[in-house]
């Protein structure tokens, strides 16, 4: 047995030139490795073949008999003998192809000059490279109204459209998502939605991407710019931790759109609609300019640079300091984060997770995901993929097209360990192991998995005691793969960056000693603080008792946490330093401020939950905003402390030098599951996640993005509606000793002691709401 | 002089001839009780053996289709009879099944048995209330009699108005719950075809044919007809003859046979054009009376024999008339799915609109010529190409007529003329 | 219109009568044309529900059949065949007639609400041309005058049988619900078959004689 997959290549001859390719190709791809550029319009290489524009038409010969006409080279797999003529070499060809050309033109508006598709249309392309200078047409047009909304932010000129049905093809392959179809028949045939339902599928602007012509077009974008006045950038996402590549297109210093990259091993040329489309909260909110400083009166001032940190250098030395950073921190800045505190603070209190979060997941991240390898290609070969506190639609879009891609093409088994039923595991038909939330350990013992098999789990499996340790138990036992998949592009850069109070940078436990002389060396430090540090929670509990006395804080919401009162009280005492783009509850707090370069203006990279890095350069230029990095490098040489990391490169090499852990791993201490709370009759376990489109900040201005985003409705069981009497519609509330929420009921299939609602949309949100988000009882009456 | 042979028609003369009772009384059901005793691959090499072959218009061998279904291979099969009779002048399935839907049921469990098939389905199209209550009750009645559900699941699938789904692959995409848009071709349904299942598409004549084939033997009916087009056949005349209807015969029989049988063109009139086997089979003229109206002999002469409806137009008609009205149903009918035929219909028929006008040019005429070879062989499936056949076989055989339409300023003829009732002050 | 528990049970029979239940589409369609008329939005949204569709999967193939009408026709729906063969030979003129006649243009329906009007495909009745069609019963032979007298007696409520098909007939709804496989206890009704049907098997017989 080999380890390398045999590829049986075929040969076969196109305009004269041979090429070999693996078996299965289709002849215009086979083309494309020639440099033949066949002019194609319904093909695309990540939809099935459906030969429909009849563009790629050339002649075909196999072993000496010809067809009879010209075939669809989109749609032929090579074959051995086969020869091919495309249109540099067949007239037959080359007229066959003029003459479809000619014809998708006919009903063409020739509204190029205002359509936002000139300059990179397909159709416009073609059109001028192979075919006619003038149309042979003299009739009537096709009309239709020009365009019309799809959905809040995609809109339809069917004039345009020259009926390749890729978006449609999308839709049903990619996303699962059929809300739009082709309607009508013959020359009247359209694209369209039912009338009373949008497109509101969360990858709806791949379909504005792959349309070759100028048929649907993006709300947000329309008539904004020319692509020859845009300056492209390659980036990668900062809205999760899919991973994927990007384009950000800029003109004049403003992003004005961003598009899926290509990148075949992570999001092929997908992303969702999040992605795509939230990016103008970098300049929607009031950005920071300067630096402020709280002055004795207690007011914030505007300071100057060298003030600024001599203020910031000042008062993290006066006491002990603790440094908390958010999810979306760079892998370098995190770096740089995690460095500061060890060296310039002395400390290993440090913590990534702004969000709830547990020591039992601390220890599983410093045992089985720090420098762990799963990935999509894992996925693609997996014979089992399990859920674990994960809903890949809404927390990891590109995790969920991936696994929908195996479902689709080979009934990929999908396990969901959940209290609710999700849209997307619905689609995925995946097996729904319905638990009372806090009961989700349970469930995973006796999993029959095997080492093809793999654990998809997410940020709120710590929001059940004993979870975790039930993931490494099944994983240990059955020899599965376990990835962990945050929802925060930046989490497993910060792991693997040692932002965390029981790793250093590279997964060295804080704990081994010779992990600490390690990475001392590399830093040029006698020695590294040697208590393990505390955690999120502990360290705003700690300035609340008085052990703690400053905080450097970097892109935290101290109200993703269960307990904010106690997150704001902290802030409150504490002397905070606040790196940030736009005014916070931190900054609000904080002593000195220290405004910061947004994600446009600044390379690095994320690690995303393969710990692949995507890396990014600034898509804006000149930007005068600096890195996180920099800040910290100039606020440890105001203490006296050299970081040596001046830029982003510096930084880079730095981790690559690292290298992996081979010493002693961290060790496991298994949590038991909680207990099962006994109900009384209005009584429900809160569950919730949350949706991809929310009040997530940056989200902020997209009100074309936000029109797409799920209703927000309190689920609870058939069984339970019915001895409350509800029915869907009926204003459920939901209320906690906090407070509480106000939703429309919808009866699905959920867990019969479960109540759910969204943890972060418009009216729901749970945290501030309720101070609760899973696990907690509530009381649920109707209103 | 080739005789009527009625076979499939025999009894539609008796009152009751679709009820099982009259079917069953001329030994109806017999057939397939016969073949349910036979080994599978037996029936199959009889149907080949009698050279019977599709009666929808392809005329591929029936029984070699049916041994394209892969065996052993554990998987349904499917048996789907195509009855959505749709092509213009094409008349023949409808009056069959309205007189006598029980052979088609027989037809049916017979073929299901020779393909190892447990379900079975008959897709007629919508527009033929009666048929369908006939058949639906047929059904009704063969399961009450034993002959379904025994071994053989029956269902009626009632179409909705599209032409397009005559075409085997569209038609499937149709009963599945699609919109009846052509499938890619490979695989073939004989692989993937009814919900990806090994599938034999039928037309219903075809499989009505079996029965009779099975009760007298594939000798019998290879006796019948022409050296590779073998048995009887329903020919459907229409148009400007003074007796239109359905003549069933062996294959080969002449137009200008038939002619005579029944009574001959229009009195007072001449034949002008008219066409073999629907109007996506090229016109033919005068000129082709006695070519045999065989599967080879049609195409030797340029067309097809198609469904064999033999629709007859005499002098008074004009041509361009004729073709723009087709040429507008494929504009109708085209599914949407290719450019060619999806556009090309629409242009098409602006151009023939004008022309008949007499608002065209010469011009247009090689226009609409290169037109339908960029149509013709480039379309996703043969209802494009049909589009083109009344065009190019017209001008062909007609051009002087459209040249008189542009000179005319408009159609010369007066419709009158042409009409059923002219002269009798309707 | 709200369905009845029967209406829905029918549905379920039709859903039932498939291997695989998108099948079911077609006919279910048929069945909310019985019952309204026409497709409507509460028909599909029913339909995408028993059959766990998205709505736009239903008003796809809803929109693809021409039988599938988006608005109320007629009780009595009425088509003219003005393919070439029925045109040539006074489909033209009989289509012309009704559309003054009832002063309705194509794909309209009268004030009462009797009478809808179009012209329609081949219907596969070429020997008896010119022929009408009325909730897709066949009329054959027509002429413009008998085409009149026909749509006048559908006004008066009292429409002239078909000529191939049940002694009276139906209405439109009633026409549906057959498309949709429902037994109307007529299929005996109506002669087997025409003269030209039975015009080779005549001319055999009376050779043989």
């Amino acid at each position: 047995m080999t380890t390398a997959e045999i590829v049986d290549m075929i040969t076969v001859v196109i305009d004269g030139f041979e090429v070999s390719v693996p078996k299965g190709t289709l002849v215009i791809r086979a083309a494309e490795q020639l440099g033949i550029q066949i002019p194609r319009f319904c093909d695309h290489p990540l939809l099935d073949p459906v030969g429909a524009c009849r563009q790629c038409l050339v002649d075909i010969e196999i072993n000496g008999r010809a067809f009879p006409k010209p075939q669809a080279s989109c749609t032929i797999p090579v074959e051995p003998g086969m020869i091919v003529k495309t249109q540099l070499t067949s007239p037959v060809a080359d007229k066959a192809q003029q003459g479809v050309m000619e014809l998708l033109l006919i009903n063409h508006p020739l509204d190029c000059p205002v359509c936002d598709k000139g300059g990179e249309c397909p159709l416009q392309n073609q059109a001028l490279s192979s075919g006619h200078s003038e149309s042979r047409f003299q009739g009537v047009k096709r009309t239709f109204e020009k365009p019309i909304n799809i959905s809040s932010q995609v809109l339809l000129d069917r004039e345009r459209c020259v009926l390749c049905a890729r978006c449609t093809r999308f839709s049903e392959q990619i996303a699962s998502d059929p809300f739009i179809t082709l309607n009508e028949r013959g020359a009247l045939q359209q694209v369209g939605i039912y009338e009373k339902q949008p497109f509101t599928s969360y990858f709806s602007g791949n379909t504005v991407q792959i349309c070759p012509v100028g048929a649907l077009t993006g709300a947000s974008y329309r008539f904004r710019a020319r692509p020859f006045d845009l300056v492209s950038t390659p980036s990668a996402c900062e809205h999760c931790a899919s991973g994927c590549d990007m384009r950000t297109d800029v003109r004049r210093g403003k992003t004005l759109r961003r598009l899926a990259g290509e990148d075949a091993s992570v999001n092929e040329e997908w992303n969702c609609d999040k992605g795509r489309w939230a990016f103008k909260y970098v300049t929607a909110v009031d950005r920071l300019a300067h630096p402020q400083i709280r002055n004795s009166d207690g007011e914030l001032v505007q300071a100057s640079w060298p003030e600024a940190l001599a203020a910031a250098a000042q008062g993290l030395k006066a006491s002990a300091s603790a440094v908390l950073i958010g999810g979306r921190t760079t892998h370098e800045d995190a770096y740089g984060y995690s460095k500061f505190a060890r060296i310039a603070l002395n400390t290993n209190d440090i913590d990534f997770r702004s969000r709830v979060s547990s020591d039992e997941e601390r220890e599983f991240l410093a045992t089985h995901i720090v420098g762990s390898t799963t990935t999509y290609l894992d996925i693609d070969r997996a014979d089992h993929v399990v859920l674990v506190g994960f809903e890949p639609e809404e927390e990891s879009p590109i995790v969920f097209l991936r696994i929908n891609k195996q479902f689709r093409k080979r009934a990929l088994k999908v396990t969901s360990i959940g209290s609710k039923l999700s849209i997307g595991v619905e689609k995925l038909k995946g097996e729904f192991v319905k638990v009372a939330p806090g009961e989700e350990a349970t469930a995973i013992a006796g999993l029959p998995l095997t080492a093809k098999s793999v654990i998809l789990v997410g940020e709120r499996a710590s929001e059940s005691a004993g979870v975790l340790s039930a993931v490494a138990a099944l994983a240990s036992s059955t020899s599965a793969k376990v990835a962990w998949i945050p929802r925060r592009a930046g989490e497993r850069g910060a792991l693997e960056a040692g932002a965390i109070g029981n790793l250093l940078p590279g997964g060295r436990p804080v704990s081994d000693a010779s992990a600490r002389v390690d990475i001392a060396a590399l830093w040029n430090a006698p020695s590294l603080p040697t208590t393990v540090g505390r955690s999120n929670d502990e360290i705003y509990a700690a300035v609340n008792s008085g052990d703690l006395g400053a905080l450097l804080v970097g892109g935290v919401d101290p109200l993703d946490g269960l307990n904010s009162t106690a997150a704001l009280a902290a802030l409150d005492k504490a002397f905070v330093v606040s790196l940030e783009i736009a005014p916070s509850e931190v900054t609000q707090r904080a002593n000195v401020i220290l405004p910061v370069a947004a994600i446009t203006e600044k390379s690095g990279s994320f690690l995303n939950w393969e710990g692949r890095a995507r890396k990014f350069d600034a898509a804006v230029d000149n930007s005068l905003n600096r890195s996180d990095l920099r800040i910290l490098s100039m606020i440890a040489q105001e203490m006296g402390v050299s970081l040596n990391l001046g830029t982003v490169t510096a930084a880079a090499k730095e981790i690559a030098s690292i290298g992996t852990w081979d010493g002693a791993r961290a060790t496991m201490k298994p949590i038991k599951s909680g207990k099962t709370e006994s109900l009384k009759d209005n009584e429900f376990i809160l569950t919730s996640w949350r949706r991809l489109l929310d009040l997530g900040t940056l989200q902020k201005g997209e009100d074309n993005l936000a029109g797409t985003a799920r209703q927000c409705v309190a689920v609870i069981s058939p069984k339970r509606a019915a001895s409350l009497g509800v029915v869907d519609g009926d204003q459920l509330k939901i209320s906690s000793a906090l407070g509480a929420v106000t939703l429309p009921a919808l009866v699905e299939d959920i867990h019969d002691d479960a109540v759910w609602a969204p943890r972060n949309s418009r009216g729901s949100q749970l945290l501030v709401n309720l101070g609760a988000a899973h696990g907690a009882v509530v009381t649920v009456v109707k209103i | 002089m080739t005789q009527l042979v009625p076979v499939l028609s025999a009894h539609w003369d008796e009152k009751d001839s679709f009820t099982i009772e009259a079917y069953t009384r001329h030994g109806g059901y017999k057939a397939s009780q016969k073949a349910l005793t036979m080994d599978p691959d037996a029936v199959i090499q009889m149907v080949k053996d009698s050279g019977l072959r599709g009666r929808g218009g392809a005329g591929f061998p029936t029984g070699m289709k049916w041994g394209f279904i892969p065996q052993g291979d554990n998987k349904d099969h499917y048996l789907v009879v195509n009855a959505d009779e749709s092509e213009p002048g094409t008349c023949k399935d409808t009056p069959l099944l309205m007189a006598n839907p029980h052979v088609l049921i027989e037809g049916c469990i017979i073929a299901c048995h020779a393909i190892r098939a447990k379900h079975a389905f008959i897709y007629i199209r919508g527009e033929v209330t009666h048929v369908v209550r006939r058949m639906n009750q047929a059904i009704e009645d063969a399961y009450k009699a034993g002959h379904l559900g025994n071994g053989v699941e029956l269902v009626l699938h009632v179409g909705a108005g599209a032409y397009i789904c005559g075409e085997e692959t569209a038609l499937l995409d149709s009963l599945e719950g699609f919109r009846g848009q052509p499938r890619l071709r490979p695989p073939f349904p004989a692989i993937a075809g009814l919900y990806a299942r090994p599938t034999v598409v039928n037309n219903v004549e075809s499989i009505a044919s079996v029965p009779a084939i099975i009760a007298n033997g594939a000798e019998w009916y290879q006796s019948m007809g022409t050296e590779k087009s073998k048995g009887t056949t329903l020919y459907s005349l229409s148009g400007h003859v003074n007796n239109p209807g359905q003549f069933e015969a062996p294959l080969g029989i002449t137009l200008r046979e038939i002619l005579e049988l029944s009574g001959g063109i229009r009195t007072g009139h001449t034949l002008k054009f008219w066409t073999p086997g629907g109007s996506s089979t090229p016109i033919f003229t005068q000129d082709h009376l006695d070519t045999p109206l065989d599967y080879e002999g049609v195409s030797a002469a340029g067309s097809m024999l198609g469904t064999k409806a033999l629709q007859i137009f005499d002098e008074t008609t004009c041509v361009v008339r004729a073709v723009l009205r087709w040429t507008e149903f494929y504009k109708h009918e085209s599914c949407g799915k290719c450019t060619p035929c999806r556009e090309g219909t629409w242009w098409l028929v602006q151009i023939l609109r004008d022309l008949e006008a007499g608002k065209g040019t010469e011009a247009d005429l090689a226009k609409l010529l290169d037109l339908c070879d960029n149509i013709l062989g480039r379309s996703f499936c043969a209802l494009g190409d049909g589009a083109t056949s009344p065009i190019t076989s017209s001008i062909k055989y007609f051009r002087d007529e459209y040249i008189a339409h542009i000179t005319h300023g408009g159609c010369p003829f007066d419709p009158v003329a042409s009409t059923l009732f002219v002269g009798v002050g309707a | 219109m709200a369905y009845s528990t029967e209406d829905l049970a029918i549905m379920d029979s039709i859903i039932a009568r498939y291997p695989r239940s998108r099948s079911a589409i077609m006919p279910l369609l048929h069945f909310v044309q019985s019952r309204v008329g026409f497709v409507d939005g509460e028909g599909i949204e029913l339909i995408a529900k028993l059959l766990t569709l998205e709505t736009a999967e239903v008003s796809a193939v809803a929109t693809f059949y021409t039988q599938y009408k988006r608005k109320p026709v007629g009780e009595y729906h009425v088509g003219v065949c003005t393919n070439t063969l029925c045109a040539v030979m006074g489909g033209d003129a009989i289509f012309a007639g009704l559309k003054a006649h009832l002063g309705l243009e194509n794909d309209g329906v009268t004030a009462d609400g009797k009478v809808s009007l179009e012209h329609i495909e081949c219907n596969a009745a070429c020997d008896y041309a010119p022929v009408v069609m009325a909730n897709w019963e066949f009329y054959d032979n027509q002429t413009v005058q008998s085409s009149k007298d026909l749509v006048d007696s559908m006004r008066q409520g009292d429409p002239k049988p078909p000529t191939r098909g049940p002694n009276t007939l139906v209405t439109w709804k009633e026409a549906s619900a057959v498309l949709a496989g429902i037994n109307d206890g007529k299929a005996h009704e109506g002669i087997q078959a025409g003269e030209p049907s039975l015009l080779g098997l005549k001319i055999s017989k009376e050779g043989k004689k």
